[in-house]
């Protein structure tokens, strides 16, 4: 059984992984979940500016945010990280310092909105036509209705679309370390490396792919979870009633509808 | 105008209604001409009803005329004054539309259907709003409901939160466009008492319909419309019983 004793000692030499376990939660973890959420809620924000300008009336506003969209979505993500990450890497040091960190969080944030503007697009757009001019009818201005009462549901009904999209941001937050990260920064997939070149064998990288299923998959199911609950929505079950209920209701309602038109 | 249920007629109030007319009002999708030279008055406080088929133009020149379709050429008169002068959004705070889709707003309750324009439109306080919003449920039977959603409400339910929706920004037109054409037949009455009681109480309306019994009965005006055009227009008596045009007799042949 000596390929059996290969694949134990390459990919689950336990002793080099519980090595690399303290490195992995308190530097990988931490740096993955910062560059994660920070690139998701930047790429929230731009998204929501990119989808609205996407489906403005104005053709000066719909067309920036068509090529915008284009170019983040059509590059490799490597590329653009890498782009970024030295192409400005001197204005950013005069801004945040000597770390790419911050560059390479820009840098995601930029990917992650072209994807999430469409996302957010697709859902403003699956709002029925008259909602909006039920508002307007109302006497509500474009953007208000928009704010008020097309936007929130179409972001409702996406909410699964941008766990998926959480997801892919945490993957490609491993292609930041192309900037070369310092110790304290590295996030779990540069821990993992750096810790694998000492262990002679893969297993420290093994246990940093168990930390991103740990993250992912949860999420993974959470996705499922709203997808059915709101395909179902919210109501009730409920026993099969006569129609005549309400008909009698109406009768013993207000002189409103009881009118003398009957 | 009383919460409770038993009010006798006379402690409602009663609308201010404002004349409207169409000038050869003109609108088009595009190149397609959908309304032509559509001229109507419409008294203050009377009921016009628009009947004819699908496709006819009836929910166009509605929609032209709070301009959710911006009309080609042509005027509209809202109390004598060009509506095409008009900001649209000052425009449509005087003029209310109910749909025949109800268009409510799913993630809110009754309550807040009606009270959100209130607050946002009308720049009402939350107590305000929410104070006016109830007493426009409870005007339509539905004080009891003022906290479910659209989903757990029925169709006429639906309709009549849509029509409280619009009363509560005090409108001095109302528009309704086959308002009970997506309603369970038992339910239809209910919703057309409702509007028949608007009319009684001096509202303006223009009202798209397929309900014949109604416009007989509640409309002070009836116009027959086919292919974009007013073929005829008249007292509903006249028009039901003694219609002129060759078009109209086949069309109430064929729906009475």
């Amino acid at each position: 059984m000596d390929w059996l004793n290969t694949i134990i000692r390459t990919f689950f030499d336990f002793q080099a992984m519980g090595q690399v376990l303290p490195q992995l939660l308190a530097v990988g973890l931490k740096n993955t979940l910062i560059i994660s959420v920070a690139a998701t809620i930047i790429g929230v924000v731009l998204g929501m500016v990119v989808a609205v300008m996407g489906i403005s009336p104005s053709k000066w506003l719909r067309l920036p945010a068509r090529v915008y969209t284009d170019l983040f979505r059509g590059l490799p993500a490597i590329l653009t990280i890498l782009l970024i990450g030295q192409g400005f890497a001197r204005l950013s040091q005069s801004i945040f310092g000597p770390s790419p960190y911050p560059l390479g969080i820009i840098a995601l944030s930029l990917i992650a909105s072209s994807y999430i503007g469409e996302i957010f697009r697709a859902g403003i757009m699956s709002v029925e036509r008259g909602q909006l001019e039920a508002c307007r009818a109302l006497g509500m201005s474009y953007a208000k209705a928009m704010a008020l009462v097309v936007v929130p549901q179409g972001i409702r009904r996406v909410l699964p679309a941008l766990v998926n999209q959480f997801i892919a941001i945490v993957k490609d937050s491993s292609l930041v370390y192309f900037l070369g990260l310092l110790v304290g920064e590295r996030e779990l997939f540069r821990v993992g490396q750096d810790a694998a070149v000492l262990s002679g064998n893969l297993s420290p990288l093994v246990m940093a792919g168990v930390f991103y299923l740990v993250i992912t998959v949860p999420l993974t199911h959470l996705v499922n979870y709203f997808d059915n609950r709101f395909r179902t929505g919210r109501r009730r079950p409920a026993a099969p009633s006569s129609g005549l209920n309400e008909v009698n209701e109406l009768d013993a309602a207000s002189p409103l509808i009881t009118g003398s038109n009957t | 105008m009383s919460t409770t249920t038993n009010t006798s007629a006379a402690d409602i109030e009663t609308f201010r209604g404002s004349s409207l007319e169409l000038k050869n009002l003109t609108m088009a999708f595009g190149d397609i001409e959908v309304l032509r030279n559509v001229s109507l008055t419409i008294a203050p406080g009377t009921t016009t009803c628009i009947i004819g088929p699908s496709g006819s133009g009836k929910s166009t020149l509605l929609r032209g005329i709070n301009r959710l379709h911006e009309p080609k050429s042509g005027d509209v008169l809202l109390d004598g004054e060009s509506a095409l002068a008009l900001k649209p959004d000052v425009l449509r705070r005087r003029i209310g539309m109910v749909f025949q889709h109800f268009n409510l707003f799913p993630d809110h309750t009754a309550l807040e259907n009606v009270a959100l324009s209130l607050r946002k439109v009308k720049g009402m306080s939350r107590t305000e709003a929410t104070e006016r919003a109830r007493r426009r449920l409870a005007e339509v039977g539905l004080a009891e409901r003022a906290d479910h959603r659209p989903r757990d409400l029925s169709g006429g339910q639906q309709q009549r939160v849509a029509i409280a929706r619009a009363l509560a920004m005090e409108p001095e037109v109302m528009l309704f466009d086959e308002a009970t054409s997506a309603l369970d037949p038992e339910l239809v009455k209910g919703v057309l008492n409702l509007m028949a009681a608007l009319a009684g109480r001096g509202m303006t309306m223009a009202v798209v319909t397929h309900e014949m019994g109604f416009a007989r009965k509640v409309a002070d005006q009836v116009v027959f419309m086919d292919e974009g055009a007013v073929i005829e227009a008249g007292r509903p008596g006249d028009l039901f019983d003694n219609p002129k045009s060759a078009r109209l007799q086949r069309f109430l042949s064929e729906v009475l």
